[in-house]
């Protein structure tokens, strides 16, 4: 035994690689969670989006390689459910983004009851979006709803309308569901951007003679852009993967013109059991928000902003 | 420093045991004390949530073995929870609705338990065997029948008789004559309501016109046959109520509860919805037609009565399956046979007739009547429709094929297509799945 230990020398670790060896230990448990709650659960999606998979218990599962995406690419339903999913997300994160930058102007210009206007703010952002879905439903509603109710008072119409039955209209009203609900969100990100920034380069220009639409627009705009950035590639990933407040307001309708990517991947996956072509699906939404938020970075972000 | 690790290496083989322990598949549990088993039924036609959790109270009252949690839920919901339910080892739920059209994707699936030896042969023998053909594949069992749904022609009394008309109509040629009345003396500005939204809904009310004109939805060789002539004229007669405004725009969006509300505010006079619409059109915290509604035979198209036609509407009927992969099968199954035992059926019969055949039948009849004041009209409207109730496609893949057809439909209604078109392409997308 002691030549044994004699013949082995104890390898002696410099306190820095001991740190890293605790940190790594430490670290250990939260990668497992990581690992099993989210990155085992993107690559079974992965491998099952290049399977025939019904659902079921112990259904045999038939490997189709790339079938499942050239299926999809190669479907028209698929194109336009894309091109309503972009017409939603850029029409809804544009005003979000416009009433957003308005409303932050507004509180960061400290009128009279500006506090009360900022704490209001949340109160759409806290509604949770299932009830709010619900609460637009029956404002939209053809027989009860508060929006026929007030143009019918200012004489705007003359019938109660069943605005949700309208192809070209329902999407839109959803959109102004979904902007009523995250607009908030926009606002206070830029309103708490507006207030640290300072304030002398704005004071500077007013004394060189700008004016306040070139104030706002060479000095202030180009400042909040690293929190536009942010709240744009938030809400454009969110708005990109909208489902819940379809699903509640419209349920895809009607004649499909409400149908957006992730609700035809829900379709897919769980009304019609085709679970491959609901993961070859996910991954294309994945794939398309890594680009839109790709060419966000590429326009808006500026390295040197930063140091 | 050596403590600290030692101390790290425990807390890691802790989280280690740990995630593999709860990765693990889940072992049967034993049942020690009472056993709690969880249901999933519908939040629409049928039993109410209190009338259920009464019949729930009372079942747990004779049986302190076992405890029923129930969740209700938008009928439109429960296929999709089902399908989630049961990817969990043991499943999200022990038993759960089954509507007509689910068994032969939910049994391929391996979802719904065969209980072909559970039934006694007084069930069997009991219970119509319109409810156990809804159940039964292949000779093997695989669910309890529940409840015998049909869709119904509704009507308000008062606004016939405004329009200055004694009877209901009895083809829908004659409906669209008495609606122009209707209209025209400004009785309702939409005298005709559906649920003709792109949901299961729309599907049904397309049934119930296509059979009335004697129609089909598949062939005798099992082709598409919905978008023949006879489904061309129905869809083309369905838009042409919406832009005559005869039905109601907002038909297009409306599923079966909006429709019982419009209905219910006064503002139709024709209806097509499931029975649980009538009992709720006098509850006078519901309804402001009160003792206003009235049942009458489903019309048909003058051309399908003309072809022997007597009646048409379509089966919305229902059962309980106790779920494949439950620990508590045994516990599950006394439940749903005490959920569809004959008193039990009996005591909440206003909204939900008996499935079982002696209850129409001699004494037994009248006392079925009397048991809450809607059977004396309830029962007389549902024996006299449920023998007119067909069937829609009983395949694995009946949802996107419905999916194909809700969509052909709206398009047509919503101009987008002609409704050849649309309903050639459904058709197509039918031959497609079948493949």
């Amino acid at each position: 035994m002691t030549t044994t230990s004699q013949s082995l020398p104890k390898r002696h670790l410099s306190l820095r690689q001991q740190d890293a060896r605790i940190a790594w230990l430490l670290l250990v448990p939260s990668l497992i969670v990581i690992l099993g709650v989210t990155l085992w659960p993107v690559i079974s999606t992965f491998i099952l989006s290049f399977y025939n998979a019904p659902t079921g218990i112990n259904q045999a599962r038939t490997f189709v390689g790339l079938a499942n995406y050239i299926e999809m690419l190669s479907d028209q339903t698929f194109w336009e459910t894309i091109g309503r999913t972009v017409y939603f997300t850029v029409v809804s994160v544009g005003l979000e983004l416009l009433l957003g930058l308005s409303v932050a102007q507004l509180i960061h210009s400290h009128p009279w009851g500006w506090q009360f206007m900022r704490f209001s703010l949340i109160i759409p952002w806290a509604v949770p979006t299932i009830v709010n879905g619900a609460m637009w439903r029956w404002i939209y509603s053809a027989d009860f709803g508060a929006l026929n109710g007030v143009l019918m008072q200012f004489g705007l119409i003359k019938h109660y309308v069943s605005w949700l039955s309208m192809p070209d209209m329902a999407m839109n009203l959803v959109i102004v569901a979904d902007v009523w609900h995250t607009m908030p969100f926009v606002a206070l990100i830029l309103q708490a951007a507006l207030a640290t920034l300072p304030g002398e380069l704005e004071e500077a220009a007013a004394v060189d003679g700008a004016n306040a639409f070139q104030r706002f627009w060479y000095i202030r705009l180009p400042q909040l852009r690293p929190a536009i950035l942010v709240a744009l590639i938030v809400r454009t990933v969110d708005a990109f993967r909208v489902f819940d407040i379809v699903y509640i307001i419209t349920a895809g309708g009607p004649a499909f013109k409400t149908i957006t990517i992730t609700y035809l991947t829900y379709l897919y996956s769980f009304s019609y059991g085709k679970q491959g072509t609901g993961a070859a699906l996910s991954f294309l939404i994945s794939i398309f928000t890594i680009i839109m938020a790709f060419v966000y970075i590429r326009f808006l972000y500026k390295p040197e902003e930063n140091q | 420093m050596r403590t600290f690790q030692k101390t790290a290496m425990f807390m890691l083989a802790l989280v280690t045991i740990f995630s593999l322990v709860s990765c693990a598949p889940q072992p049967t549990p034993k049942a020690a004390g009472p056993v709690t088993i969880h249901v999933m039924t519908m939040d629409q036609a049928g039993l109410k949530p209190a009338e259920i959790d009464q019949i729930v109270k009372d079942f747990e009252a004779q049986n302190s073995d076992i405890k029923v949690v129930m969740e209700y839920v938008g009928y439109d919901n429960v296929h999709d929870k089902i399908v989630t339910g049961m990817a969990a080892n043991p499943p999200g739920y022990d038993a759960a609705m089954i509507d007509v059209i689910w068994p032969d994707e939910f049994i391929k699936a391996g979802y719904m338990l065969d209980v072909t030896d559970r039934v006694t042969p007084e069930m069997k023998a009991g219970i119509f065997p319109a409810s156990w053909n809804g159940v039964t594949r292949n000779g093997k069992i695989y669910g309890m029948p529940w409840l015998m749904d049909v869709k119904y022609f509704m009507y308000n009394k008062d606004m016939l008789q405004q329009a200055g008309f004694t009877d209901p109509p009895k083809t829908w040629e004659e409906l669209v004559e008495q609606a122009k009345v209707i209209k025209s003396k400004g009785i309702a500005e939409n005298p005709i309501i559906w649920s003709w939204n792109q949901k299961e809904g729309v599907v049904c009310d397309f049934a119930v016109l296509l059979f009335g004109n004697g129609g089909a939805f598949v062939d005798a060789s099992g082709k598409p046959a919905f978008n023949d002539d006879k489904g061309v004229q129905i869809l083309t007669w369905m838009k042409q109520t919406i832009d005559d405004g005869l039905s109601n725009p907002a038909s297009i969006s409306s599923d079966e509860n909006a429709v019982e509300a419009n209905f219910l505010a006064g503002k139709s006079a024709f209806a097509v919805n499931w029975l649980f619409q009538y009992s709720d059109s006098n509850d006078a915290a519901k309804s402001q037609i009160v003792g206003k509604a009235a049942f009458a035979p489903m019309p048909v198209f003058a051309a399908g009565a003309a072809a022997g036609v007597k009646g048409s509407s379509v089966d919305g009927s229902s059962s309980f399956a106790v779920m494949a992969t439950t620990p508590y099968p045994d516990q599950t199954w006394k439940f749903l046979t005490y959920l569809a035992s004959n008193e039990v059926q009996t005591k909440y019969s206003a909204e939900m007739l008996p499935i079982w055949q002696a209850d129409f039948q001699g004494d037994a009849l009248a006392k079925l009547e009397a048991a809450t004041p809607s059977n004396p009209v309830t029962v007389p409207a549902f024996m006299g429709q449920f023998p007119y109730a067909n069937e829609r496609p009983t395949v694995p893949y009946y949802n996107e094929a419905s999916a194909a057809l809700q969509l052909a439909i709206q398009e047509a209604l919503t101009g987008a297509k002609s409704p050849k078109d649309a309903l050639d392409a459904a058709a197509a997308k039918w031959v497609e799945l079948a493949k």
